[in-house]
């Protein structure tokens, strides 16, 4: 008997294809859980500072998946939220992390005031591994950037970059595609000349697409039911571009998938790292956005 | 004009979703896109996902690190007391022939090269008989791997628009001048190699064993990540290069991690030297020495005027600073470069 053939099938009634974990290279903190001193419109997992979703994390919980973290052989860390500096234990966090591995912050740059960048910047002195920080900005001026983002945020963005600087830290501006025109050459030309103005002698950038969940479902539009995953799409071991097949994310409630897909129970895969060493199946539409655009969370 | 709404009714409208956009979420929890009581989210995922007992997470993670291949481990080439090992020549045959003079004169056994043969430099066929003269066992570097299967560009994955304009002036350059004989002899190269030195069993890559470009920085690859890479590779060393940038780590195993370097141009140090390892049995295992190497430098430049390559690849040459494909530098390193 030969097994029936999944391509068979007529389109929608198809499986979605499983990531297996090629490798557990990038871990994820959801160190601020889902507070945030910001409610950006594009926010896909929606944080405010009423949004308790997910809840800060303690520096002995993330000291526990530092332990398991380090067996399974990760190679970088990365922190975010919320805003990650709202958790009083952050640096205390980075410290643990960098003793054993390169630590990434992805910040609103809201709280960087100077006393906190010159304590980041002794932090990564301290360690042989590099510390990163992503600032995140939505436009070229407070016009384009604040009704995003919030009220007054440019202003209070470019002072916490300006910090960073100060304190010889060089940190990635992150700029989502909410306005199309961020992610093209001339876009991209403006954001680096912004940064040079702010002192930046090597300016860096990152540009994000941007997914259609959370607040930006509202903002944006949601998915299309065609923008779905489908087992044959794909040869099996066609998925390494896709970052879950390398990241796992860990939050107060355990450990999911990938930073995407926090707020959907499903995306949870165990309690801890060893858990989650299995395969996951792409069945949501934002699984789509990644693998249609090769999205990738880190720096 | 009728029905006109008043500007400041607007301005309360707006202020009022504002509000709420920062208190909606109290009691309640973001579910998708719909907002649901705290505890109906807190219980559904207190119920999702596997929850495996001790004995089954420690097994887990020892599956985890299991050697990737059943059975013996492929069979090493050597032993050797010592060897010299490079990377990253860039078109750069005044600094192979004059690895090739050192590596003699150090009394190596044998000379790897860990691919990279192309770019940057000119003339990239007087590359090929140096190698065959100086009996190098090459791998193949991504280069190689785009070269011989006609990819259009060296597949290093810039994104910043300036190094991707580089990065292809320098691949498309090298391609116009290398043999179709040369390329396919490079789609022939291996993409790994065991190699025994003393009692130490050391795996050669270009990138990592996982991706022939993974950048692997000294500041962005722990210690964790190497020894678990070589419990899976079954090994006491793992040798890559990719980067530009040398480096060893001694592991906490007592095993070792090292980036031997490139020869193709300098370190982004501001010296024009260019660097490569010399790896040697010792009596508690392995001594490795990170080993700078100076050459023709000016020589070199001025072919590669006389080429009409980037002025900017020339600097670098005479400055020993990187002017280009500068992106993919973690901060650590980016920190300590001119540009």
């Amino acid at each position: 008997m030969t097994e029936p053939s999944v391509r068979a099938a007529p389109g929608n009634d198809l499986p979605p294809p499983r990531v297996r974990l090629a490798a557990l290279d990038t871990l994820w903190f959801q160190v601020a859980g889902t507070v945030c001193n910001l409610a950006c419109n594009h926010c896909f997992i929606s944080c405010s500072p009423t949004n308790r979703t997910h809840e800060m994390m303690s520096l002995a919980e993330v000291e526990g998946y530092l332990v398991e973290a380090v067996e399974l052989g990760v190679k970088e860390y990365y922190f975010t939220g919320g805003e990650p500096f709202l958790n009083p234990a952050m640096e205390a966090i980075l410290e643990a992390t960098l003793a054993v591995g390169p630590a990434n912050v992805l910040t609103n740059g809201l709280l960087l005031d100077s006393e906190r960048c010159a304590r980041l910047r002794a932090l990564q002195d301290a360690s042989e591994y590099s510390l990163d920080l992503r600032v995140s900005l939505d436009g070229f001026d407070a016009a384009s950037n604040d009704p995003i983002r919030g009220e007054g945020s440019f202003e209070r963005v470019l002072n916490g970059v300006r910090n960073l600087l100060a304190a010889g830290l060089n940190p990635v501006l992150t700029v989502t595609e909410v306005h199309g025109v961020s992610g093209t050459e001339a876009g991209k030309a403006k954001f680096f000349d912004l940064l040079r103005g702010l002192g930046a002698d090597k300016p860096r950038l990152k540009v994000l697409p941007v997914f259609q969940i959370g607040s930006e479902a509202e903002r944006g539009g949601a998915y299309e039911s065609w923008q779905k995953l489908r087992a044959g799409e794909v040869a099996d071991d066609g998925w390494e571009h896709l970052q879950c097949s390398s990241c796992r994310m860990v939050t107060d409630r355990g450990v999911w998938v990938c930073p995407i897909l926090v707020n959907e129970p499903e995306g949870k895969m165990g309690e801890t790292l060893s858990d989650t060493l299995g395969s996951y199946p792409l069945e949501h539409p934002a699984c789509w956005t990644c693998h249609v655009y090769g999205v990738s969370c880190k720096t | 004009m009728a029905n006109r709404i008043p500007e400041d009714a607007v301005e309360k409208a707006r202020r009022a979703a504002e509000r709420q956009k920062l208190t909606r979420h109290r009691g309640l929890a973001t579910w998708g896109e719909k907002l649901v009581p705290l505890e109906r989210f807190r219980k559904a995922v207190d119920e999702a996902g596997t929850a495996l007992n001790p004995e089954e997470r420690a097994d887990a993670r020892q599956e985890y690190r299991r050697p990737n291949s059943e059975g013996p481990a492929p069979e090493a080439e050597g032993p050797y007391r010592r060897i010299a090992v490079f990377g990253g020549v860039y078109n750069n045959h005044c600094a192979l022939a004059a690895l090739l003079e050192e590596a003699h004169r150090r009394d190596a056994e044998a000379v790897y090269c860990l691919g990279d043969l192309g770019g940057f430099g000119p003339h990239p066929e007087k590359v090929r008989p140096l190698l065959e003269q100086g009996a190098v066992k090459t791998l193949q570097g991504n280069y190689e791997e785009s070269l011989a299967s006609g990819r259009e560009d060296c597949n290093c994955g810039y994104t910043d628009p300036r190094d991707n304009h580089f990065a292809t002036l320098s691949y498309r350059y090298t391609e116009a001048h290398c043999s179709p004989e040369f390329k396919a002899w490079m789609g022939t190269l291996p993409r790994q190699r065991r190699v025994r030195v003393g009692s130490r069993e050391l795996l050669l890559v270009h990138g990592s064993p996982r991706r022939i470009n993974e950048f692997l920085f000294f500041s962005s690859a722990p210690a964790a990540y190497f020894e678990t890479l070589l419990d899976q590779h079954r090994c006491d060393g793992l040798l890559c290069t990719h980067t530009g940038l040398h480096w060893h780590r001694r592991l906490p195993s007592g095993r070792d991690a090292v980036n031997v370097g490139v020869i193709g141009r300098p370190a982004n140090d501001g010296d024009p030297r260019v660097w490569f390892s010399i790896l040697e049995e010792s009596r508690n295992g392995i001594d490795v020495e990170l080993v700078p190497l100076a050459y023709d430098h000016q020589g070199l430049a001025e072919e590669m005027r006389r080429e009409e390559l980037p002025e900017e690849f020339v600097e670098t040459i005479l400055s020993g600073w990187w002017t280009t494909c500068l992106e993919v530098l973690p901060p650590r390193e980016r920190a300590a470069s001119k540009y």
